[in-house]
């Protein structure tokens, strides 16, 4: 070892326990929020499945709820919110990702219309839910005649989700390097065929982003859904009936119905579950579909 | 023995000669001036490429050599800001003309970048996916000349088994012979390289410029390098590009035996001994 190296070996050894307390300190902050949160999140999710398995049961999941959900099941409720969600995601994909792709391939050197869908984007995705809420009973409920249906809370959501869901896109076509589309111009390949075969399944982790980020914002929403698509706990006969989500369910049982609140942790669980389940779902049919072909494993 | 072994003479050009025996142009250039948001890049460089033979362009960074090399196949049109002044013909055709077909344009003009940029799917596809979309519509028949150029540029003994894995797994120099047999499968005439080998390890360098000098004949290469000796291997002619006035200008253009040997140009020559640039 060189005299040099070895001097300052001598003097970090000897220097580092007594000199470095604001690091020491630092440290120690840093571990104690990460625990805080850790704990946070144990508490929520052991209060939760505490509250919760008394009442999970096969037939809470099928059954109608009765005496306004202090006994009986979520089954038209569970079957509600997945159709919310269905309608969501049909209308808000297609756009999100057309929108997404025109805003990161078309407007790439900062054009004017660009930079404006963007600055509004922006702010339609800090909008509060309960903005939407009242745009989508004006608009689809009471203009445009669908009255409190199922429809109408799904195109709600739908508003709600797409912002999100073309930023994030956007950013993931952004990431894509720009390697990819010289080689493809330098082919003499079309925009268009570039843009499916190669930038899209190159973005598919953005995708999936803004998609996790969406179905989350979309199920857990209740102030958008109370004025769209109502409260009936009926089964749902059609698009157009109106139909309660889980999340109002929760909200219903907690605030309105005195000893409720056992199913409401149920349903609360159920929720939960379920966001889990379509995450894994997400990844699932990305990988699938878009990214297993393109990434080295 | 690799065309990179030290040990090997660079052979002579007389020994070339009957390789590319006559100068046709396949390329015209004239009087062509690029500009990027009013900088100059470029300044009327007027020249002609040989059918069939490898052209090497030299000179420092920053001397519009890639510039001039984009201006070929229209690549300049992807960078805003950019304006082009002058024309290029191939085969007599102006390409720059309002209502060129660029598709057909780059059927015919093939380019290797710098880094290589493998599609994001399988090796088979990155071979199959632009012949379909350029009009073959028998899956057999694009896997036929998949198979031919793989055979071409040596990747197919390397590969035959995992056609279907994703060709980013592929090693750099592999993944480069890769984009070359991608332009290659489209049938062009011309092959423009922008830098091949700068980012590969000595010896895939060496084989991707074993597989450029196999082009020569078949194809008009045109190869931007920073490599004297490479160039000194590969080319047929030479054109050296030196910045005149803030502008990339070509500044000496010949066949390489006479550039290199006997160049005209003082800076040329202290370029080539390697006290300039």
């Amino acid at each position: 070892m060189s005299t040099p190296e070895r001097a300052i070996r001598r003097t970090t050894s000897r220097v580092a326990p007594s000199s470095d307390w604001p690091g020491c300190v630092a440290a120690g902050t840093v571990w104690l929020v990460a625990l805080l949160v850790a704990c946070v999140f144990f508490w929520i999710v052991g209060d939760l499945i505490r509250h919760a398995l008394p009442h999970l049961t096969w037939s809470f999941l099928v059954e109608a709820p009765s005496d306004a959900g202090r006994s009986g099941g979520i089954g038209p409720i569970l079957v509600s919110t997945m159709w919310l969600l269905g309608v969501c995601l049909t209308v808000s994909v297609p756009i999100g990702v057309g929108a997404a792709m025109y805003l990161a391939e078309f407007t790439r050197n900062g054009g004017r219309l660009g930079r404006f869908v963007r600055g509004s984007l922006d702010v339609l995705a800090g909008v509060p839910s309960i903005v939407f809420g009242l745009f989508g009973n004006a608009l689809f409920s009471i203009y445009l005649g669908m009255g409190f249906s199922i429809l109408s809370g799904g195109l709600t959501l739908a508003c709600m989700v797409l912002p999100i869901l073309i930023r994030t896109t956007e950013e993931g076509l952004r990431a894509v390097p720009d390697d990819y589309r010289r080689a493809a111009v330098a082919l003499g390949l079309s925009q268009t065929v570039t843009m499916w075969r190669v930038l899209l399944p190159a973005a598919a982790p953005g995708l999936i982003v803004g998609l996790v980020l969406g179905i989350g914002r979309a199920v857990g929403e209740t102030a958008a859904l109370l004025f769209t698509s109502g409260y009936v706990d009926r089964m749902p006969e059609s698009l157009l009936d109106s139909g309660r989500s889980l999340a109002v369910h929760i909200y219903d049982l907690a605030m309105n119905v005195p000893g409720g609140s056992g199913h409401a942790y149920a349903t609360a669980f159920v929720l939960i579950g379920l966001l889990l389940v379509m995450n894994v779902l997400t990844f699932w049919i990305a990988d699938r579909w878009l990214h297993r072909r393109v990434t080295p494993a | 023995m690799s065309a990179s072994d030290p040990n090997q003479p660079i052979r002579p050009w007389a020994e070339r000669a009957g390789c590319c025996p006559e100068r046709k142009p396949h390329l015209r250039v004239h009087d062509l001036s690029v500009s990027y948001h009013g900088t100059p890049a470029i300044r009327n460089v007027t020249m002609d490429l040989s059918r069939g033979c490898i052209t090497a362009i030299i000179g420092p960074s920053g001397c519009g050599k890639s510039t001039f090399l984009n201006c070929l196949n229209r690549m300049t049109d992807l960078v805003p800001g950019c304006r082009v002044k002058g024309s290029v013909r191939l085969d007599g055709t102006d390409i720059g003309a309002d209502g060129t077909n660029l598709i057909a344009l780059r059927r015919r003009v093939g380019m290797i970048f710098q880094k290589p940029n493998p599609f994001p799917l399988s090796i088979r596809e990155n071979l199959t996916f632009p012949l379909k979309h350029h009009g073959v519509r028998n899956r057999h028949d694009r896997e036929a000349q998949a198979e031919a150029v793989l055979r071409q540029v040596g990747l197919w003994g390397e590969v035959k088994d995992r056609l279907d894995q994703p060709a980013l797994r592929l090693s750099g120099g592999q993944q480069q012979r890769l984009c070359l047999a991608r332009a290659l499968v489209l049938n062009p005439e011309v092959i423009l390289l922008d830098e091949p080998c700068s980012a590969l390890d000595p010896i895939a360098s060496g084989m991707v410029e074993d597989l450029i000098a196999s082009l020569r004949t078949s194809y008009t290469v045109v190869i931007v390098t920073h490599n004297l000796p490479q160039a000194r291997r590969l080319a047929d002619d030479v054109a050296m590009f030196w910045l005149v006035d803030g502008a990339g200008t070509l500044i000496e253009y010949g066949t390489a035996g006479k550039l290199f040997e006997t160049p005209e140009k003082e800076i040329t020559a202290d370029y080539l001994r390697g006290a300039r640039g």
